[in-house]
């Protein structure tokens, strides 16, 4: 039985493998050669302006083709996709490219500028970090206090079930690998990630794919809070959604690193690096900054470590892709959130 | 110096020989820092390996009769605080993969039991240090658990290259340090050997004291025989200069009996041939006496010369002495002396007894090399040297003659026809020398005849 649904499981999996869904595909046609073919999580209107800038400076042809995480791991590592540098938010999926020799090793002088947690093994660079957050419904919070940290947001979770049954949203764990990604760091850091999502889970939790679908619940007044929410694109609602209120915690602040590398497979790794350096010196580019709302690595970001914590690149990242332990955690997961 | 110069130098080997002892000891020393501090490092990972692998083997449990591992978060991320190093682990079930690289080898080692086994395998491309540690898990049966963590070599690579680095930096400076101080100490051990050759060199020509210098006991024979053979040559030269003194005397005395007789015979005689012939041989036995009387003054010299007794001299008072005691020889040649001395008094440190010696000597000498009623002048030049001069009228010197003339027997080639010893000059030139000073022979300036000075330092 359980062999037979290991058959069906594959078959089905191979099915899927013989190709890689890509999302959007936009093509930036220049007289320079050769073509720059990027492979990316970030949304074509964001990572666009950065396009438009690099080409400024670089006459090269730019394909960019975006992807979920999930995606450009399998196109990456199962099927050897011919992609010259790929952009992902899936920090332990980059990594684990990395350490398994599927990238290439690439250094200049905006690379070796980069703060030593912004990279690892010269093959992973950070080029920007965005912080998971809080998003409140200020009407919801017009009678109640605002909440400082997980202890205090636990209290009053509990305290207040009737203004937050139904109402809470986070991200669906088995589905975003972000979101997986964020909840993972939350166990490792503190006890009282499970606490919160018991008591998350008894108040009915709704549960999202992204960020922007959790935003706008939030902001439309659906849901009174939701919860590691990526703060970059919160922030970037902020200007044009009115009754959001970001909070960013004071007990720690998990933060993910956007990444580049090089794919062991790169036809152009030369346009690669031009593009790397130009991502890892993003900070000197404030309208690009403005443009698409992506906060970049800045030395010295890492000063309050009791509180800001960059998402730690290396081996560590490994051991939640671990197919067991991955298991066990969804099963914690699912138990504790879904309580009825 | 002349050691370092010679072409086999004790020094130059003493060197060489150190600078090389120095380069082995340095390239051992190396050689033992790498492998010790590699040893170090490898048992760093290999202690951190061991520690994830067994973190790993302790997660492991069962559920339900199913067994299942929760990998720890830093079971690896440990790996990763210290190197960048790719980081790959197996997990294995009764010899079927639970988790992990399912390509991950299991170190092939001997062996069983608890303890961690190490090897070093290629994986992937890379060299990897790999561990395997082993569990036994009692559920419904038994179970048996192989965990393998494997990491590669890079950042022992770099931390190898480091040590390498510093570990010739050491063992360069080592070299440096020692080849220096080696250097120092060949000169040190030398100088005992360049002070007694400098010692040896500075002595003058007839300086036969014994060396007493203090030296180091490896040359003390070297030292004793050159002693030994500096006392025999004194030996054999106060042997000769006693024999000369002996025979001038011997030779002086029958001589001064055989010149009174003659000169009574002379008195006596009538016939002008007699009284001729007698008058030769007056004047025969006179030549023959002074040289003997020379000859005597020289051996005096030598011996004086080197133990000299000095003291404060006018040379005024000694030019003075010389013209007053040779004036009735001259006297009789109407020879007419000339002193000219300066108002200011000079004074001259030396031995009183052999620059009187010396003086009379030149002196002697012009008298007897002045034709009848010529002048002699006497002079004394001051100056930054003491000049004692003497100037005749007398038939000078022959130019070739001048550079040989102050050696022992040695005479003028146009004075056959005078008798003398060649031994006035060799005197006055041992004194001067005895003195710092030397002997100057010129042609007279002023006319005919050649001036002889001697040179002495004034204090």
């Amino acid at each position: 039985m359980r062999h037979a649904c290991l058959a069906l499981l594959l078959t089905f999996w191979a099915a899927l493998a013989s190709a890689f869904e890509i999302e959007e595909s936009r093509s930036y046609p220049a007289p320079g050669s050769p073509e720059l073919r990027i492979l990316s999580t970030a949304d074509a209107d964001v990572f666009e302006p950065i396009i438009k800038a690099f080409q400024a400076l670089h006459p090269i042809s730019i394909t960019y083709d975006v992807a979920s995480s999930a995606q450009v791991m399998q196109a990456l590592y199962d099927e050897e996709a011919g992609y010259d540098l790929a952009i992902s938010s899936a920090m332990d999926l980059q990594t684990k490219l990395a350490n398994d020799g599927l990238a290439q090793r690439y250094s200049s002088d905006a690379t070796t500028a980069l703060p030593p947690w912004a990279k690892w093994r010269d093959q992973i660079f950070a080029f920007t970090q965005e912080p998971a957050v809080l998003v409140l419904n200020a009407d919801a919070f017009k009678d109640l206090p605002l909440p400082k940290n997980r202890a205090g947001l636990i209290a009053l979770l509990r305290d207040h079930p009737q203004v937050f049954d139904g109402r809470i949203g986070t991200y669906d764990v088995r589905v975003s690998g972000l979101g997986y990604l964020f909840a993972t760091q939350d166990s490792r850091n503190t006890e009282s990630f499970w606490r919160l999502t018991e008591v998350m889970g008894r108040l009915n939790t709704r549960l999202y794919c992204c960020s922007g679908e959790m935003i706008d619940a939030v902001a439309r007044g659906e849901l009174a809070l939701a919860y590691n929410v990526l703060g970059s694109y919160a922030q970037a609602r902020l200007a044009d959604t009115p009754g959001i209120v970001i909070v960013e915690m004071d007990d720690f602040v998990s933060v993910m690193l956007r990444t580049a590398l090089i794919p062991q497979t790169a036809q152009a790794p030369q346009a690669a690096g031009l593009m790397i350096d130009f991502l890892a010196s993003m900070r000197n580019r404030p309208d690009l900054v403005a443009a698409t709302g992506l906060p970049p690595v800045v030395n010295g970001a890492g000063a309050d470590e009791s509180v800001i914590r960059p998402i730690r690149l290396g081996p560590g990242l490994l051991v939640f892709l671990d197919r067991l332990r991955r298991d066990t955690f969804l099963r914690s997961w699912v138990s504790s959130i879904e309580q009825n | 110096m002349t050691a370092a110069r010679a072409p086999s130098s004790i020094r130059r080997r003493l060197v060489v020989q150190l600078a090389l002892v120095a380069a082995l000891l340095s390239v051992v020393f190396f050689l033992a820092l790498r492998v010790v501090a590699e040893r170090a490092t490898e048992a760093t990972q290999d202690n951190i390996l061991a520690a994830s692998a067994t973190s790993i083997a302790d997660a492991v449990y069962t559920d339900a009769g199913v067994v299942r591992v929760e990998i720890p978060y830093s079971a690896l991320s440990m790996l990763g605080t210290v190197s960048e190093d790719r980081v790959f682990y197996h997990v294995i079930l009764d010899g079927e993969t639970l988790t992990g690289y399912e390509d991950l080898p299991v170190p092939e080692t001997r062996g069983a039991g608890r303890d961690p086994r190490f090897a070093t395998t290629l994986y992937r491309g890379d060299t990897v240090r790999a561990v395997v540690v082993r569990r036994t898990l009692n559920a419904d049966r038994i179970h048996r658990v192989e965990v393998v963590v494997a990491q590669t070599r890079l950042g022992l690579a770099a931390i190898s290259s480091r040590i390498t680095t510093t570990a010739t930096a050491i063992g360069v400076v080592f070299f440096l340090a020692a080849t220096a101080l080696s250097t120092f100490a060949a000169q040190n051990a030398l100088a005992p050997l360049s002070r007694l050759a400098e010692a040896v060199r500075r002595r003058g020509p007839r300086d036969l004291r014994p060396v007493t210098a203090e030296t180091p006991t490896e040359l003390t024979p070297l030292v004793g025989g050159l002693n030994g053979f500096i006392a025999r040559l004194r030996a054999a030269l106060t042997r000769s200069e006693d024999l000369i003194v002996e025979a001038a005397h011997r030779v002086r005395t029958p001589l001064a009996t055989v010149r009174t007789q003659a000169e009574m015979v002379h008195l006596q005689m009538e016939k002008p041939e007699n009284r001729a012939a007698l008058r030769q041989m007056i004047r025969a036995v006179d030549e023959s006496s002074r040289s003997a009387g020379q000859l005597l003054d020289h051996a005096m010299v030598t011996l004086r010369s080197d133990q000299l007794e000095t003291e404060e001299i006018d040379p005024a008072d000694l030019l003075r002495d010389a013209v007053d005691r040779l004036s009735p020889t001259a006297d009789l040649k109407d020879i007419a002396i000339a002193l000219d001395l300066p108002d200011a008094t000079l004074r001259v440190r030396g031995d009183a007894i052999l620059l009187q010696n010396a003086v009379r000597n030149i002196l002697d000498n012009a008298i007897k090399y002045s034709p009848a009623d010529t002048q002699i002048t006497v002079r004394l030049v001051p100056g930054a040297t003491c000049r004692l001069e003497v100037c005749d009228q007398g038939r000078g010197f022959v130019v070739e003659d001048v550079a040989r003339m102050p050696e022992r027997f040695s005479r003028g080639s146009n004075v056959e026809d005078v008798v003398g010893s060649g031994l006035g000059l060799t005197i006055v030139r041992d004194v001067a020398e005895a003195h710092g000073g030397a002997l100057d022979i010129t042609p007279n300036t002023g006319g005919p005849g050649a001036c002889v000075t001697l040179v002495l330092p004034c204090s």
